[in-house]
């Protein structure tokens, strides 16, 4: 949603006198190389079945064991999103039947969860947003159902895949804030390099539970959970929706049902999947298979000390100490690798401007038109960096390191090595500049005779003509002093 | 050499000097389940691959390689535990064609050791039972009469021992399921401490009970085949990192000096006079030993049995919940799978698959973790299990080894409990405690009725104190009036 339209279902919202009551359930799926409590390996497009073992499709007499990485990553975000670290977290089981879940129980943390008591804050629309996050739990994940008409495959890939769930207090008031909660706890779990990100792969998934309240009425409505939804448009569409839904309920004098719904993206509303009444007691307890996980205050010590510097602090630190305007610092720092390849590119030249003027419009174009993420840069911050300060250093033109950005793009050769092979260095030496100018003026009699009398606009012409001679490459600055003191002299 | 007379030593011994191959020894017992099993149905499925199997020790020995403690020993395993390429049911419909890719931690073990898998021995349908009636492959009889129980749940490996179908056996112990038939068929039945034994692919019952050990002839047989088992498994996080003991190295029959425990709640009344007898015998030798009996309370052993139960079936609602015909085990014919319903799917499959006491069990256990019920039961019955446990620390405080009844008289006729469960759950009065609190605990033979049936006493330590139990049996084997005894079968 634009921030226009944004603004004008607010106010749509707010003349009927409702305002929406939001909270966010994420799962963000944990890296790691193996499953949460076996050595299966997690890699996505393995053929169906083939990340399976007798643990994670429950054979009889297996018993799950604790991967201690993805302990780690938890704590990590947990960190990272400002939480309490539990001393002694407990891993519960979650009893259903279902086929896709092969033990009959889900291994989740229930009571006891690792991280509690957090918040977090960003920007929507110009105002900082803070939502606080009620826990963060792990679990695993469940296999995946295939229904072909009257059978069902089953693929367990998935089945064990370590999960972080983080749940958000009901703070959020607006489909975009909800939508860039999202992108916040995304981008900090990319920042710690722990999760993917993906949501179309479903490394990062969301369900949102909403409800509508009369302005000012102290109790919360009752609230609706949507799930599948996989896409930050669809976390907005899917919440305005809702909220639309739920409004003309009220209005109508009708009762909203507690339940769960799911969004369908085509047909942009969403349906019912199951009422309150079909929710299942998942009979938890603790899993008598796993000890309670101990952490110290050595290992949150350490693993605060491994912590990244966050996007927040990171686009802080730009606008401060290298002068950069908001706008810049959100977008150099909305992916860690983007925010690394600045600091790297300025780090060679000492020109924060520049270097952030050439990453967000020519650098993010090419990227954006060759479909490819900074990591995949063709350009290497360093020979960025380099380019930028031989235009500081005069060595060539901005119009000519242009020429030289493309063919750096094209080869991905260092920008002194172009500009020597093409000789495409800037003539900074008065005499041969001097001698150039006395050859176009020589040519260009009648013009000179008109400027002479008073046609100064005709300037910009001899310039031209110069820097064509020199095929743009003489000092634009020079070409102008030495101009004036040839015709005004 | 008398097979039927010769402990682990002495079979390791003749088959490493090659005065007997591993082939023989193995054959020998081989046969002797030919002859006699069908009077007793303690072996469930026998070990196509037995003879392959004592072959290559016999080949090992012959190049002059290192061969394990139990090279050539003869082993039957309960069905509880899982063994490679061979058939494991627990005992149960639901996994009557299971056969297991994997072997369990203690399977492993043995056969590194240079055990012989003989088969799989007959047990109550997934450890649930105390008379082995309740298995899907039938009853077993009593060696020493055959119209009797062996006890439960590990029946099938008392009454192949106590007959010698097998020169050792491995049974499994969650309220008593080692002991309790062990005494009923005049073998030696160790329960070690919980954590002592992985129990990564033994099929789980009640997870934080279930502990697997020997059920063997003797003290000495029993301390060697913990050495084996005993020991940290990566696999099963519950497994302690303590040292293993040279426990037979450190079997000591001198016990002047040591303190042996009676619970007073245990030694009041409600006993058969025969085992009364036995228990006061043994009380007498002790003494006579120089032994200082004291006498201890536990005083939360009324609960013992109703905790048990509690906490026994709610696990084992959760851990039977894999059971579901959908990755392997019995799955119920349908017509068509198109228009099923998933819960007629389950109810058929599992109503076919588990027999009435696992239902029952399994109902008790779903209604005891429910939600609203999760407190007044679960959780209260751990409270009373972690009080239990304290009263057991402070009674090892006053004595070394606690002395008691195995069960309330010895083996009772088959068909005489069955129909009443109550009756049959409080046979195990005397050893569900030893599990709730986690503690080791053994049956030593060390009468008989006056009907000729074996009584065993109970001894228990505290945790991993196993050596101190064995001490105190050894001195008690020595003057056993039921050492060496066979039944006539």
């Amino acid at each position: 949603m634009s921030s226009a339209t944004q603004t004008a279902f607010m106010k749509s919202l707010q003349q009927r006198g409702y305002e929406a009551v939001i909270g966010l359930e994420i799962h963000v799926q944990l890296k790691t190389q193996s499953k949460m409590f076996c050595a299966d390996s997690t890699q996505f497009d393995a053929a169906d079945n083939e990340n399976t073992s007798p643990v994670s499709v429950g054979m009889p007499g297996t018993l799950p064991v604790v991967n201690k990485l993805a302990i780690e990553y938890s704590i990590k975000t947990g960190l990272a999103l400002g939480c309490q670290i539990r001393s002694k977290s407990v891993f519960s089981r979650k009893n259903y039947f279902y086929p896709d879940l092969p033990k009959g129980y889900q291994i989740s943390q229930y009571d006891l969860p690792i991280c509690e008591k957090g918040k977090i804050s960003f920007v929507v629309d110009g105002y900082e947003k803070t939502v606080g996050i009620t826990r963060a739990h792990m679990e695993e994940d469940a296999g995946k159902s295939n229904h072909h008409g009257d059978c069902t495959l089953l693929n367990y890939n998935r089945a064990g895949i370590p999960l972080l769930e983080v749940v958000s207090e009901p703070d959020i008031r607006t489909p975009t804030e909800a939508a860039e909660y999202v992108r916040t706890i995304r981008q900090i779990a990319r920042y710690l390099d722990v999760c993917d990100g993906n949501l179309e792969e479903g490394s990062l998934r969301c369900d949102c539970n909403v409800s509508v309240r009369k302005i000012g009425a102290p109790e919360f409505g009752t609230k609706v959970e949507i799930k599948n939804i996989n896409s930050f448009r669809f976390v907005e569409k899917a919440i305005e929706y809702e909220i639309e839904r739920q409004i003309d309920f009220v209005d109508r004098g009708e009762k909203i049902i507690q339940e769960t719904r799911l969004y369908d993206p085509d047909k942009n509303r969403t349906f019912s999947m199951r009422k309150k009444e079909d929710a299942q007691d998942y009979r938890y307890f603790p899993d008598p298979d796993l000890q309670p996980i101990i952490v110290t205050a050595e290992m949150i010590q350490k693993l605060k000390s491994e912590l990244p510097e966050l996007p927040r602090a990171r686009a802080e630190r730009f606008k401060k100490e290298h002068g950069l305007p908001e706008h810049d610092a959100a977008v150099l720092t909305n992916e860690k690798e983007l925010a690394d390849y600045y600091e790297a590119t300025a780090a060679v030249c000492k020109n924060h401007k520049a270097s952030s003027n050439w990453i967000m419009t020519d650098v993010l174009r090419e990227l954006n038109q060759a479909q490819k993420n900074i990591l995949q840069c063709p350009i290497k911050a360093f020979d960025l960096g380099n380019l930028i300060q031989m235009i500081d250093g005069n060595t060539i033109s901005g119009k000519i390191a242009k020429t030289v950005f493309v063919e750096m793009w094209k080869t991905g050769d260092a920008p002194d090595k172009i500009v020597k092979e093409k000789g495409l260095t800037q003539i900074t030496d008065n005499s041969a500049i001097e001698k150039i100018i006395d050859d176009v003026l020589a040519q260009s009699a009648p013009q000179v005779a008109d400027y002479r009398s008073g046609k100064t606009k005709l300037f910009g012409f001899f310039v031209g003509a110069v820097m064509k001679a020199t095929k743009g490459q003489a000092n634009p600055d020079l070409v102008n002093k030495l101009l004036q003191d040839k015709l005004n002299g | 050499m008398d097979l039927l007379k010769s402990s682990f030593k002495e079979i390791t011994e003749a088959v490493q000097l090659k005065k007997m191959s591993a082939k023989e020894v193995t054959q020998f017992f081989l046969k002797r389940s030919e002859q006699i099993d069908k009077k007793l149905n303690s072996f469930v499925i026998m070990n196509e691959k037995a003879i392959q199997q004592a072959e290559q020790i016999d080949q090992k020995i012959a190049h002059g390689e290192v061969v394990g403690p139990l090279a050539g020993v003869p082993f039957g395993i309960k069905d509880m535990l899982c063994t490679k390429g061979l058939r494991t049911t627990a005992g149960s419909k639901i996994l009557e064609n299971f056969i297991p890719p994997y072997d369990s931690t203690v399977v492993k073990k043995l056969k590194n050791a240079g055990v012989v898998v003989l088969g799989k021995l007959n047990q109550d349908e997934f450890a649930m039972g105390s008379s082995n009636e309740t298995s899907y492959f039938g009853p077993v009889k009593n060696p020493w009469d055959l119209t009797r129980v062996p006890g439960g749940s590990s029946g099938g490996s008392a009454a192949a021992q106590a007959a010698r179908l097998t020169a050792g056996t491995i049974g499994t112990d969650t309220g008593g399921s080692i002991r309790q038939p062990a005494s009923f068929c005049g073998i030696v039945g160790v329960k070690p401490t919980y954590g002592r034994v992985s129990r990564y692919g033994i099929i789980a019952y009640a997870s934080s009970l279930d502990q697997a050990g020997p059920m063997v002839s003797s003290v000495e047989d029993a301390a060697l085949c913990l050495e084996v088992i005993c020991g940290h498994d990566q696999m099963d996080s519950t497994t302690s990192q303590k040292s293993v003991p040279p426990f037979s190295k450190n079997l000591n029959p001198n016990i002047k000096g040591m303190k042996i425990g009676l619970i007073k709640e245990f030694m009041s009344g409600g006993l058969d006079p025969d085992v009364q007898k036995t228990v006061q015998n043994a009380i007498d030798e002790l003494k006579k030993m120089g032994a200082e009996i004291v006498e201890i309370s536990i005083s939360l052993t009324d609960q013992a049995v109703p905790v048990y139960y509690l906490v026994a079936a709610s696990e084992a609602s959760s851990n039977l919940a894999r059971y579901d015909g959908v990755k392997y085990g019995h799955r119920a014919h349908f017509e068509s799978l198109a228009s099923l319903e998933l819960d007629e799917f389950y109810s058929k499959t599992r109503g076919e698959g588990f027999g009435p006491e696992v239902q029952r069990r399994i109902m008790l256990g779903t209604y005891c973790l429910s939600s609203g019920y999760y407190d007044a039961y679960y959780n209260k019955a751990g409270q009373v299990r972690r009080l239990m446990k304290n009263q057991y620390d402070e009674a090892f405080q006053k004595c070394d080894v606690i002395l008691s009844p195995v069960t309330t008289s010895p083996a009772f006729k088959i068909g005489d409990r069955i129909s009443d469960p109550l009756a049959m759950y409080l046979n195990d009065i005397f050893t569900v405690s030893t599990n709730l609190a986690g503690l080791p605990g053994m049956s030593l033979p060390f009468g008989f009725s006056s009907e000729k049936l074996p009584i065993g006493i109970q001894l228990t330590s505290s945790h991993f104190d196993e050596q101190r139990m064995l001490n105190v049996a050894l001195a008690l084997e020595n003057v056993s009036s039921a050492k060496g005894a066979l039944p006539n079968v």
